[in-house]
């Protein structure tokens, strides 16, 4: 399982064709405190750069972009009761969805792990 | 941080919104609210002639006390909501908001400049402590409060620092914003943090308690295109400045206000509680049963106390009644919401028996 990161602050883990998607803990700390997540419609075609899901903390509204091209073949349906696993569990039990794609370019084209963080000490 | 009405300042401490809302609720915030602008305003026959630029009695307000008031525009519109405190029988200081202090400087000294002495009063912080605790706190610094009324002010010292303590807020909760030399300021809140009921809260807490008390935020509930009447705030004109009260009208926008009250109300604002755990934020569009929009959010979140989404909206009054079931569109779903009584949190601020 290899796992890739966006300037956008999200992670997708990669398991043959099936992508899970989340937001990294960079971003859950930035947000604060999560009190909503509107998940995607399983099943749903979602295109690289178009809207996923919405993230709403008590602060404001985080869109996040799909990293990926596919189908949406699961959505994390305790976050709809839970949203704050996303803060307590970022990178983990606040995945947010898993999206089908059996193209791997897109995935392969984005930052590793190293490169994230070098991406984010240049933030700071 | 983030830029507000020129100053830096904290959404959040690190303990984040939601624990320094529901903190402030069960013990004592701590607000650094420095960026209020303070208008001094003195002069013979001080009270008689503020009363031309506001909508409340403040003749027969005493010294040492505060009343909410208003400043109007000739249309009736709220230029800005305000703290007036009579300090003196013949001086006032006037605690604004900090995105409009040099406007209300300018707008006061248009019109009073000849006869009064008006200007900002520099070199003085500003904190709030607010929540249950707060009255408990001053008692373990040796000041203790309990013939202090809400909206009462006494000096003080404490811990040797001399401040001005007026027993008001903006959380709903019972509280002190204390005034004090900048070069005290931190000494001052190290001494209140010192109690270990006593925590920082942000910018961020600040509005969701302030919503949860329904009381408007100008630029927000609040602007220079709606009236009293329409932000829901008709109870700052006091009896006797009102048609049919001792001394009627004879204040800026008198004659727009009590127009608008000789007929019928076409909006208002209310409480709103969406279902569902989306939040809606300000500028979101409220719609009828049959799509016809009716009004706006105004301001919007989640709310830390009831563990759900509320907001406060501007809507058509025929649909204002509480129960009305409204419709909010966002990102292209509708999520129906109820009108609901405010404030969504009991007050309780400290009367004294």
């Amino acid at each position: 399982m290899k796992t890739r990161y966006t300037e956008e602050h999200e992670w997708v883990t990669q398991n043959d064709d099936l992508f899970t998607i989340g937001i990294t803990d960079y971003a859950q700390d930035q947000l604060g405190d999560i009190v909503f997540v509107q998940l995607p419609d399983t099943d749903s075609e979602v295109n690289k750069g178009e809207e996923l899901s919405v993230i709403e903390s008590v602060k404001a509204a985080g869109e996040i972009k799909s990293p990926i091209t596919g189908i949406v073949l699961e959505v994390n349906e305790a976050l709809d009761g839970e949203p704050e696993l996303v803060n307590e569990s970022a990178e983990d039990s606040g995945w947010i969805c898993k999206i089908k794609c059996p193209d791997h370019r897109e995935f392969n084209s984005l930052m590793d792990a190293h490169q994230y963080q070098s991406f984010l000490r240049e933030l700071s | 941080m983030v830029p507000f009405a020129g100053y830096e300042m904290p959404v959040s401490y690190p303990p984040g919104i939601i624990q320094e809302h529901q903190h402030t609720r069960k013990h004592a915030g701590l607000f650094d609210v420095s960026h209020m602008g303070q208008i001094l305003v003195e002069g013979n026959h001080c009270a008689e002639l503020l009363e031309a630029m506001m909508p409340s009695d403040l003749i027969s307000l005493q010294p040492r006390q505060l009343r909410y008031s208003l400043l109007l525009n000739e249309q009736g519109g709220i230029l800005d909501d305000l703290i007036v405190f009579r300090t003196d029988p013949d001086r006032f200081v006037l605690t604004v908001n900090a995105g409009c202090k040099s406007r209300d400087l300018e707008h006061l000294e248009s019109s009073l400049g000849d006869q009064l002495n008006i200007s900002m009063i520099p070199g003085n912080s500003l904190l709030a402590l607010q929540g249950p605790d707060s009255a408990s706190v001053m008692q373990v610094l040796g000041q203790p409060t309990f013939d202090m009324g809400f909206m009462q002010n006494r000096n003080m010292k404490i811990a040797d620092m001399n401040c001005n303590v007026s027993r008001s807020g903006y959380t709903g909760e019972d509280g002190f914003e204390i005034s004090v030399e900048d070069s005290l300021v931190d000494r001052l809140a190290e001494t209140l943090l010192a109690d270990e009921r006593v925590m920082w809260a942000g910018l961020g807490a600040r509005d969701s308690l302030r919503m949860e008390a329904g009381l408007n935020l100008h630029g927000q509930e609040m602007n220079d295109s709606l009236t009293p009447l329409d932000a829901g705030v008709l109870w700052a004109i006091s009896k006797s400045r009102r048609p049919s009260g001792e001394r009627p009208g004879g204040f800026v926008g008198a004659e727009a206000v009590f127009d608008a009250l000789s007929r019928p109300q076409e909006k208002r604002l209310v409480g709103l509680v969406p279902e569902g755990r989306a939040p809606l934020r300000s500028g979101v569009e409220l719609l009828d049963q049959a799509d016809s929009r009716i009004g706006h959010v105004t301001s919007g979140g989640y709310s830390p106390s009831l563990l759900h989404p509320i907001c406060l909206a501007i809507i058509d009054s025929r649909h204002s009644a509480i129960g009305t079931k409204v419709y909010a569109s966002v990102r292209n779903r509708q999520i129906p919401a109820t009108v609901s009584a405010l404030p969504f949190v009991k007050h309780r601020y400290y009367r004294c028996s």
